[in-house]
This record gives structure tokens, sequence and C-alpha cells, in this order.
């Protein structure tokens, strides 16, 4: 074996500046998956951060059917607080949860006293929400980076368009689930910048605010959004928690509880997969690259060779052996052209990293932090040489199916 | 016993609409050890016969037996295992491989076709470079070697498997006639060292002296056999 990789690597070297073209081409092709792939993946991994770290969370549980009505924040479709236990207990026995939070979530006006507004608010548990979403107190423009009882954080805009501003008092009202409608002083305790994404515009108050503007004699809780130690791991823990929750059953048998996780929640999602079939189809143009100019120096070479075909096959080598002459060139190819590309990709990813280049992206500056992981680089490397031992099949077929009479002929 | 035994070999070409009859009727033996020539003008059907005996091709009709083998019933493969194992080839424009050494040209066919332990293709290769006084030369390319060179190289990289037989068509046509003389000598040299059947087809009168048995080809037809001391035919 070793004396046909030395045979094919002299022929290669033979007509060296094709070889150096055609493996610079599978390079370039290489080079230009990995930057797509991690500069794409930089920007769907920020947009996702920003999603999950600063309001939704990573998984989050509610009754079943409150997501389908979420855009009225149904309050009779909060969980009471038995079901919010036994939530929490099986959460906690969890190894793979970091944290979790419960919250309310509800609809109601905002008045300055001069205007009123809707405003849609989230009554949260500050300690157990910043465990949630590390990035809320970031996002907090604007006053005290804390969410105390008798505060209310209100977004960038309604600050805006209300004139509202740090220190000053407002009325949030709201209906509770019997209709009747109570309301609350506020103190305007921080502003909240904008984010992408649904409750990117949402205001924050103490959960115990929440209940007394709702008149709730016991915490009925929204949604109980979960933080995971792992994020890799979302899909293994929401089936486990999926599968957990779908014991509980209401008396007519169906489902008490719906998990979903972020993909569920958030329309970036589909974004997010959007760009990963943009970087499917940038590697279907790698497979593409590859195979032609492969397919194409392996012909040239099979028929600019057809007499040293013929004399080494009147020699007496076996076709399965010129076979793997050819097949051997063409994945030498494959494998010079990986070992460039990925070189050369990994560079331009590490430089791209160093630029920090900035984008903005509603309102939110991002700066890109491509990365490449090691499974993409072993993907992309084994896709090329796989795809290079492809396309050199069929020249390494019909150079081996030669008849040695004819190829000894040929001129 | 002889190596070659042809019967009523004919063979048939088919050219578009056209047949052409390349050989008709062709018989004859050749013992062990022979220096056979296959003379005639060009189109009489020497290549055609070499590559016969040579199992690059199949008759249309007749029986051919090489070393105790109808060859005629050999399928691509066993064609290729037999042709490695008997048989050597040298062919008028050298045919070496260009991108490996004069050493490496002719240890290929102990290597890529007969498998040799290492130890074992040191010994033969050193033995046929030495005989055909290739030693010197054994590290240039084929590009770097002039054409009798080549040709000695050719010659070498045929032996090297110790096969019964080495057929040779033209050998000497694209040599000076001082060259060609050598070649024919060190083939003689061969055949005398390792006992080696060859025969070799020409067209050139003054080579075909050098043969001990010649065979004469006219349109596909053995037209004569001459023995060095006697004529037959």
């Amino acid at each position: 074996m070793g004396n046909l990789f030395k045979i094919a690597i002299r022929n290669l070297m033979r007509y060296r500046r094709r070889t150096m073209l055609t493996a610079s081409l599978v390079a370039i092709g290489i080079i230009f998956v990995l930057v797509f792939s991690a500069a794409a993946g930089s920007f769907k991994n920020l947009i996702v951060g920003q999603i999950t770290d600063s309001m939704l969370g990573h998984i989050q549980i509610h009754r079943k059917g409150y997501v389908a009505s979420i855009e009225n924040l149904p309050l009779t479709m909060n969980m009471k607080s038995e079901a919010v236990a036994k939530i929490e207990k099986m959460l906690e026995g969890m190894p793979e949860v970091e944290a979790y939070s419960p919250r309310i979530k509800f609809g109601g006006m905002f008045s300055n006293f001069t205007e009123t507004t809707n405003i849609r608010l989230n009554g949260v548990d500050p300690e157990k929400e910043v465990k949630i979403v590390p990035l809320l107190m970031s996002r907090i423009m604007e006053g005290e980076k804390a969410i105390k009882k008798g505060v209310i954080m209100i977004p960038e805009l309604l600050s805006r368009g209300m004139n509202v501003k740090v220190g000053d008092m407002v009325v949030v009202i709201a209906t509770n689930k019997d209709g009747s409608v109570n309301g609350k002083q506020l103190k305007v305790g921080g502003i909240l910048e904008s984010a992408t994404g649904p409750g990117g515009r949402d205001g924050y108050v103490h959960i115990e605010d929440a209940m007394e503007i709702l008149r709730m004699d016991e915490k009925e809780i929204s949604e109980i959004a979960v933080r995971l130690k792992d994020f890799g791991a979302l899909h293994n823990v929401y089936g486990k928690l999926e599968n957990m929750l779908s014991g509980e059953q209401s008396k007519q048998g169906k489902p008490t509880f719906e998990v979903h996780t972020w993909e569920g929640l958030s329309p970036f999602f589909n974004i997010a997969q959007m760009i990963d079939i943009m970087t499917l189809f940038i590697k279907i143009m790698l497979v593409a690259i590859v195979l032609i100019s492969v397919m194409n120096v392996m012909i040239m070479a099979v028929y600019e060779r057809i007499r040293e075909i013929g004399t080494i096959s009147a020699i007496g080598t076996l076709p399965s052996k010129i076979l793997s002459m050819f097949v051997i060139e063409g994945l030498l190819l494959g494998v010079f052209g990986a070992i460039i590309g990925n070189a050369v990709g990994l560079a331009v990813v590490f430089v791209l990293r160093l630029a920090h280049i900035n984008y903005n992206f509603a309102r939110q500056t991002f700066i890109l932090s491509p990365s490449v992981q090691v499974s993409d680089l072993l993907i992309v490397s084994v896709i090329v040489i796989i795809v290079a031992v492809l396309g050199s099949l069929q020249p390494a077929l019909k150079a081996s199916k030669m008849e040695p009479i004819k190829a000894l002929r040929h001129v | 016993m002889e190596l070659i035994k042809a019967e009523n070999i004919g063979k048939d070409y088919t050219v578009g609409e056209v047949t052409i009859r390349a050989l008709d009727s062709v018989s004859f033996e050749i013992e062990p050890a022979s220096f056979v020539s296959f003379v005639g003008p060009s189109g009489s059907g020497k290549t055609t016969l070499l590559n016969l005996i040579g199992c690059l091709d199949k008759p249309t009709e007749g029986k051919l037996t090489v070393a105790d083998t109808d060859i005629i019933g050999l399928d691509r493969k066993q064609s290729a295992s037999f042709r490695g194992e008997h048989i050597g080839f040298i062919f008028q424009d050298f045919n070496l491989i260009p991108v490996l050494t004069v050493y490496e040209n002719i240890e290929y066919p102990l290597l890529m076709v007969q498998n040799v332990p290492a130890k074992e293709r040191q010994k033969r290769v050193a033995a046929v470079i030495e005989a055909v006084g290739m030693t010197d030369q054994k590290d240039k390319y084929p590009d770097q070697i002039s054409g009798g060179q080549k040709q000695r190289v050719a010659v070498a990289r045929a032996l090297v498997t110790k096969p019964k037989l080495v057929l040779a068509d033209e050998p000497t046509a694209n040599l000076d006639h001082k060259t060609a003389y050598m070649v024919l000598e060190l083939m003689k040299r061969m055949r005398d060292e390792f006992k080696t059947t060859f025969i070799f087809s020409t067209h050139d009168q003054k080579i075909v002296g050098e043969a001990e048995i010649i065979y004469t080809l006219e349109d596909g037809q053995l037209a004569g056999r001459e023995t060095k001391g006697g004529t037959n035919g």
C-alpha cells in the first residue's frame, strides 16, 4: 500500500502546477465553508444567547394550552401553587438544571397620571430570575440594577413615549382572573433596553407586587423558566422533562403541562434554521467544487497516462491495483486540499476574531466572534476526502478496465 | 517439451464494417531458452502474433498454449496474473514509468505484481541491474538516461521476475545500429544466463541475423522458418 501512495504522490508532483491548482480550489472551498459556518454560527449563537439569556431562558414550562394563547397572557391558565411545587421539586432533582424561575405574566394599563398606555409585565423573583436570564441586569440602561418591591422596570420605548424617567411615580392597573380591576402605584426603578424576540419589550415588577396587583391570595404562576448547566443538552433535558411531565394528567386524561425549548417560543428559531440551511447549501457547493475539480484532473490524468496504464497492465498489474493507484491520487488531492483549506480557514477565522467586527441588529450591537468546532473541521475534511475519492472513482474504473493492447497502441 | 505451441491460429479485426484478416492458420512450436525472431514487413502480423502469445489479445480461432497453459481460456484477471508470472515485455518505446527511478522501474513487477519480499527483491534487482550494466544509473529517472540505456532497463525489468518468456516488439526500432546490436547481445547474454526464451519482432534485416530461429510472416501467414545453419519452410 505504501508503494501505491509513493507512486500516487510522484504522479501528482509530476504535474505540480495542476495539482496545486486543484488542491487550491478544494482549499478555497473549505476556507469558504469554514469562514461562513464560523461567522454564521457566531451570529446565530449571539442572537440565541441574547434571546435565552435576557428573556426566555433555555426551557419554559406552562400549563397545557398557555403558549397557544400567550398573546393574551391569560391569567386563567396560570399554574396553581401545588402544581408549581410539584414541578419545582422535579427540577431540583435534575442535575442538568442550573436554576429555574417562576414568573407571573400579565397585561395591564400603565399611567403616568397624564397619559395611559398598555404594558406587558413579568412578575419575577429577582434572585431566581437573574440566574435564569443573566443578561437582564445588563439591559438596565438607567437606574438601579435591581428589581425591588414597589419598583417597576419599564422598557425604553415606553419611557420615551410616555416621557417617564427613573424615580417617577406611575400607576399599573390590571384586571385579575375574576374580572375585577386593581391598581398599584410604583416607582420607576430602571429603564430596560429593548431586546430582540418575544418579551423583549416587557416590563418587570417584583413577583409580590404582581400578586398584589392581581389580588392573588396564593402564587399562580404563568410560566417556569429553566436554565441548564449545559446548553448543548437542551434537547435531552427537554425530552426528559416532557417524559416526566406527561405523567401529570387532568381528570379527563389530558396532559396538564407543556414544555417548550426556546426554539418553540422564539421566531428567531426559523432564522437560525435558515442559517443552517444556508450553511448546508454552502457545503453542497463545496461538494460540487471538489467533485468537479478532482474528477476533471483525474480524467486528464487517466487520458495522459493511457500508454503507461497499458504498460503496467501488460506487465501483469491487476485491475484492482490500477484502480487503487488512481483512487489514491484523488484521495491525496482531497487530503492536500483539506489540510491547506483547514489551516488557512482557521487562520482567517482567527483574524476575524481578533478584528472584533461590529454589526447592528435591531438596535443592538453585536461583536462578531467566529469560532470553529473541531467537529466542523472533521466533518468538512471527511466530506471533502470522501467526495475526492468518489470523484476519482469513475476515471480510476476507466483506467482499470482499459484493455492493455488498446492502451499500448494509444498515441 | 515445447514452451509455446500454436495450432492454426487466426485473428480477425473488425474496423467499421470491414473485417481484416491479421493472422491466418499460423502454427509453430518454440522450445524453452530459444532466441527467436518474427520478421516481416509492416502489417504482416508480427505484433498481432506477439500480442496473442503475450496474453494481451485472443485469437479468433486456433489453439495456443504457453507454458502448458491454454491461454485462450483465461479471463482478464487470470491473463494479468499469467503475464505477471510467466511473461516479460520489452517495448519499442521502452515504456518505462517516468515517475520511477531506474531501480524502481526494475523493481516494479516484483513489488506490484509478484509481491516478492523486500530482501529477495533487493537481491534480484541488484543482480539484473548489474547484468545489464546500469548499476551506476540506478537512481536516475527515465528522462535522464539515453534510449539505449532505457532499453537496457526495460530488458532488466522484463527479466527480474524470472519469466519463462520475454516478448520484445521491435525492441531496436528506436535505437541506432550500434546500440541495437548491444541490446540484442544483452538479450542473448540474458537468455544464456537466465535460460529465458526471447521472442522479438523486427523488420530490420540487419538485426534479424542475430536470432537463432527466424519465422517470416507475410500477409498474416507464416511464410518460412529459418534456423542458424538451415532453412525449413
